[in-house]
Formats: structure tokens, C-alpha cells, sequence
């Protein structure tokens, strides 16, 4: 199968030493869901960081090796990251609103790019409210503040608005971190319909989350790359040691 | 010994509130008094005349119209130059510069600039604009000169309010594909105004309340008509004040106090303007 993301090779410092990638390799395939995890400090954020350039806004003091998203490396300075972030739409693990209404929120990306056509904009923001199951509970009040929508709404708001905006890819920072067990559910239970049309990696919140969602996975500890295997078999048969005491609790 | 130790506690307690709450009415009382003092003194000179009429008679009777409009235009011809170049500093400083010795040093100018004398400023004013620029004595000379004053008041506050904005918008509006401008324009800027209007008007207030500045650049002793250009000199309220207050003899005191009320007007009512932005914008704010 043709992988959406093909990273070689990548390495990543940041200026104040902090969190880093060391010599990372693996693939993300489409239509499906990647699971990054590992303890805090592993280098999963800064790797989906990577992945639509955000870091670019940190100090970072040196990138190393390539990360082809159709073929394409985008680690390279000419890569236009404004059309990137486009294509790779990131949801955070606090949910953050915009100070602008429901509909401000989820066409803000659209409108940005340009679009102006007012049937598009509704349009594109009725899908993704629909995509993350909201669109029953906001349908009427499109023009309230978003900021008044409950925590669970807010992130399901977030990743309404990632959709929105018609990603190819949808990074997920610990979506549900913030989030009730019901909420969570809907989000996973989102992801799962979401990933027939989109490829989705995701950093979970627990090893519970990461063995419910997973299709592969991939371990992080340190900066390093542990193992990367499809998720079925990561979680039942782990190749290295350190995988299985992270995954059954021996440190963490 | 145990109660009387209790009761010394108490009493220390309520002897620190007393204090505190009196040196705190030390502060208060003399600006009230200031203002109620000349509340007092300039009210019966306000009337209709007073506020639209020209000076007469050495300008012991009549009206101060031309000092009202006067700082009224210096007001305005300070806030077009200032606010413009005050705010795109402060959007280069907090949204588009990384700290290096570049914004150190010109952070330090700014500081440095705020804790200038007004009266030099009034002297590089008259150097730069009225004879280097050949500007001559003029409206747009003193506007001029009280922009270069305000500047640093605007961009120390326009700043402050930009870096107010919560961070995780910028990363927000970024991560959906929006530029540094368009993340300024839309979100950054819209969120942060109530607090740079409130610091432009805090600084304009200071500008309408100067002498020192438009003494050399601008101000006229008397000029018995409207300025008709910004090639004219202009009169203005604390100019006035200082030249009907030391200039003239067997000055009427009613007409001093009434000028000293009309700027306190002029100058409370833009504070009073900021304060009800800032409560309302405070009010709405959703982070």
C-alpha cells in the first residue's frame, strides 16, 4: 500500500534541548489510523508537529532527514506550508475556540483561503458538524459565540472546523485529554467513520485509547522510535521488551 | 498571656487596616480636592460666551474658543501621526520580531523616550520641525513634536495588550492555514483593540494636557481667529492657561479657573472614555 507520510531518517532538537526526535523512520498509511504513543517527553507531539510544520512557530535548532507526504518532502524550504496546513489539519489537545461564532469558527480556514461564496462556506461547515456528530446539537444556533459551547462540543467543534477546512490528514494531539468518558467515546466512535476517507494520526491519551483506536502504532520513548507494527499485534505481542512493560504497566 | 497575645494580634490586625486604608485616602483626597476645588472656583465662568466666543480685551473677558478648537486639533493631528506608527511598532515588536539585540535596543529607546523632559522634546521639536523642516511655528509642528512625545506611551501599551492575546490562537489560526497577517488582522488585532484604544487615548490625554512641547512648535499667545491651515500657529488650553495665568495682569480669576476646567473636562472625559472601553471590553472578553 502506497503510505501517505514516509519519514526517514528524522531527527529533531529543539533550541533549549527539550523534547527530540532521534533517527525516526516509518510510514503512515492512508485510510487508516496511526497511533503515536509512549510517555510524556517521547517525541510524539513534536513528531506530529513535524507533520504540517507547526514547528516552525518553536525555536527548533536543527531538522534533520525527510518527510515525504506524497512523495513530496515537505521538510524542504520551499515547501508552501500555508497549502500544507491546509492539506494536514491538526486538532489540539485543549480545545481552543476562536473568539468568533460557531460558524465564524468552522469556516475561518475557507475564508482565509479565499472562499467567499456564502452557499460553499455553509455547505462545507454543515458537513463538518455533521462528520463530528454536532450538527443536531448547534444546527440552530450556528451565529452564538463558540466559546459557549460545553468542553465536549468546543473539541468536537475543533475537529468540525479541521474538517471544514477538507484535509487530506487530520493530526490529533491527545483530542480527548480534556474530555468525559461519553465524549471521548463519540470522538473514537468519530475518528473511526472519519478514517475511510482521511488518515488520521493520532497521540491518545491513554494506552487504552491507543489500543481501541489503533490500526498501527507506533512507540515512542525518549526520542526514539521503539517499534512500529499494526496495532493488533502491538498490543498482544510486542517484539521488544521495553514495548510490553510500557504497554502492561511496569514504568510510565 | 495566651489571650493578651491574641488580643495584641487582633490589634496589630486592625492598626495595619487603618493605616493602609489612610494612606490610601492620602492618595485620593488630593486629587478629589484639585477637582472639586476647581469645580468650584471655574464653574461661573462656563457659559455659552464662554466656550464659543473669542478673548476680548487682552483676554480678560470674552471666550476661549480658539484654545478649545486649538488643542482639540492637536489632539487629532497627534493621534494621525502617532497611532498609525505607534500600532505598527508594537504589531513588529510582539507578533513579527524575535527577542535579539535589535528589539532589546529598541525597546530600551522607547523606555528611555518616555522618560524624556516634555520641555526637550519641545526643543527637538523646534530644531527638527520648525526650522529644519521649515515647518515655522505651526499646528503641524506641534503635532509633530507631541507625536514624537506619545509614541512610546502607545507602543508600551499597544504592545502589552497584542502579547495579551492568548497564544493558542496564533497557533490555532496557523495550524488552519492562515499567515502571520491574516492571524494579526482577523484574530490578534480585534482581540487586542480595546486595550490599544485604551492606551492611545491615555496617551493622547497627555498629549492634550502639555505645554512644554507646543511652546516653541505651535503655540500662539493669542490669536484672535481659528487656525485656517496646519501651516498655522494655534491656540491652546495649557498654554492658554500658563499665559493668562503669568502673562497678563489684573487677569480675571474666574476666567483662569474656568480655562483650568475646561481642560480638566477635556482631559478627564478621554479617561473616563478609556476606562468605560476597557470595563466593557473586559466584560466581553471570552478568555
Amino acid at each position: 500500500m502506497n503510505p501517505k507520510f514516509l519519514i526517514q531518517n528524522l531527527s529533531l532538537q529543539y533550541g533549549d534541548g527539550t523534547e527530540s526526535l532521534r533517527d525516526v523512520s516509518m510510514s503512515i498509511p492512508a485510510n487508516a489510523i496511526t497511533v503515536l504513543f509512549g510517555p510524556a517527553g517521547g517525541g510524539k507531539s513534536s513528531l506530529l508537529r513535524c507533520l504540517n510544520r507547526l514547528n516552525d512557530l518553536t525555536e527548533v535548532q536543527a531538522v534533520t532527514g525527510q518527510v515525504l507526504l506524497d512523495g513530496e518532502d515537505i521538510l524542504d524550504p520551499g515547501t508552501d506550508v500555508i497549502a500544507l496546513r491546509r492539506k494536514v489539519g491538526m486538532v489540539f489537545a485543549r480545545p481552543v475556540v476562536l473568539p468568533l461564532t460557531i460558524r465564524g469558527n468552522l469556516t475561518y480556514g475557507l475564508e482565509l483561503a479565499g472562499e467567499k461564496r456564502k452557499s460553499r462556506l455553509d455547505e462545507a461547515a454543515e458537513r463538518g458538524l455533521r462528520l463530528s456528530a454536532l450538527w443536531e446539537e448547534v444546527k440552530d444556533r450556528l451565529d452564538d459565540p463558540a466559546i459557549a459551547l460545553s468542553g465536549g462540543q468546543q473539541q468536537r467543534l475543533c475537529l468540525a472546523r479541521v474538517l471544514t477546512n477538507q484535509p487530506e490528514v487530520i493530526l490529533l494531539d491527545e483530542p480527548t485529554s480534556g474530555l468525559d468518558p461519553l465524549s471521548t467515546g463519540k470522538v473514537e466512535e468519530t475518528l473511526q467513520v472519519l478514517k475511510q476517507d482521511y488518515t488520521i494520526v493520532l497521540v491518545p491519551h491513554s494506552i487504552q485509547q491507543a489500543a481501541r483506536t489503533a490500526d498501527n502504532a507506533a512507540f515512542f520513548l525518549q526520542g526514539e522510535l521503539v517499534e512500529w507494527s499494526p496495532g493488533k499485534e502491538m498490543f498482544t505481542h510486542p517484539k521488544q521488551k521495553r514495548t510490553e512493560d510500557y504497554i502492561e504497566g511496569r514504568f510510565g | 498571656m495566651k489571650a493578651s497575645l491574641r488580643l495584641n494580634r487582633h490589634l496589630s490586625q486592625h492598626l495595619g487596616f487603618f493605616l493602609l486604608s489612610l494612606v490610601t485616602l492620602a492618595t485620593v483626597i488630593p486629587i478629589l480636592a484639585v477637582v472639586i476645588y476647581i469645580l468650584l472656583k471655574g464653574a461661573p465662568a462656563i457659559s455659552w460666551e464662554f466656550l464659543t466666543g473669542f478673548p476680548r480685551d487682552g483676554m480678560r473677558q470674552g471666550g476661549i474658543l480658539p484654545a478649545i478648537v486649538g488643542t482639540f486639533y492637536l489632539t487629532l493631528g497627534t493621534a494621525i501621526f502617532s497611532v498609525p506608527l505607534g500600532i505598527a511598532a508594537a504589531i513588529y515588536l510582539a507578533e513579527y520580531s524575535r527577542e535579539n539585540t535589535l528589539t532589546r535596543l529598541i525597546r530600551i529607546a522607547i523606555i528611555n523616550l518616555a522618560g524624556i523632559p516634555s520641555v526637550v522634546y519641545g526643543l527637538f521639536g523646534l530644531g527638527l520641525f520648525v526650522f529644519f523642516l521649515k515647518f515655522g511655528t505651526s499646528l503641524l509642528a506641534a503635532s509633530l513634536t507631541l507625536s514624537i512625545m506619545t509614541l512610546p506611551v502607545i507602543i508600551s501599551a499597544a504592545e502589552e495588550a497584542l502579547r495579551s492575546v492568548p497564544q493558542s490562537f496564533r497557533t490555532v489560526s496557523i495550524s488552519l492555514g492562515g499567515t502571520r497577517w491574516q492571524t494579526i488582522r482577523r484574530i490578534v488585532l480585534p482581540q487586542a483593540l480595546p486595550g490599544i484604544i485604551t492606551g492611545v487615548i491615555l496617551g493622547l490625554e497627555r498629549a492634550a494636557g502639555e505645554t512644554a512641547p507646543i511652546l516653541f512648535t505651535g503655540a500662539a499667545f493669542f490669536l484672535p481667529r481659528l487656525p485656517g491651515s496646519v501651516f498655522d500657529a494655534t491656540m491652546a488650553l495649557p498654554y492658554h492657561l500658563f499665559v493668562i495665568s503669568t502673562q497678563v495682569p489684573e487677569m480675571p480669576i474666574k476666567i483662569q479657573y474656568g480655562t483650568a476646567l475646561v481642560l480638566i473636562i477635556f482631559v478627564l472625559g478621554m479617561n473616563i472614555i478609556a476606562t468605560v472601553i476597557r470595563s466593557r471590553a473586559r466584560a466581553k472578553r471570552q478568555w
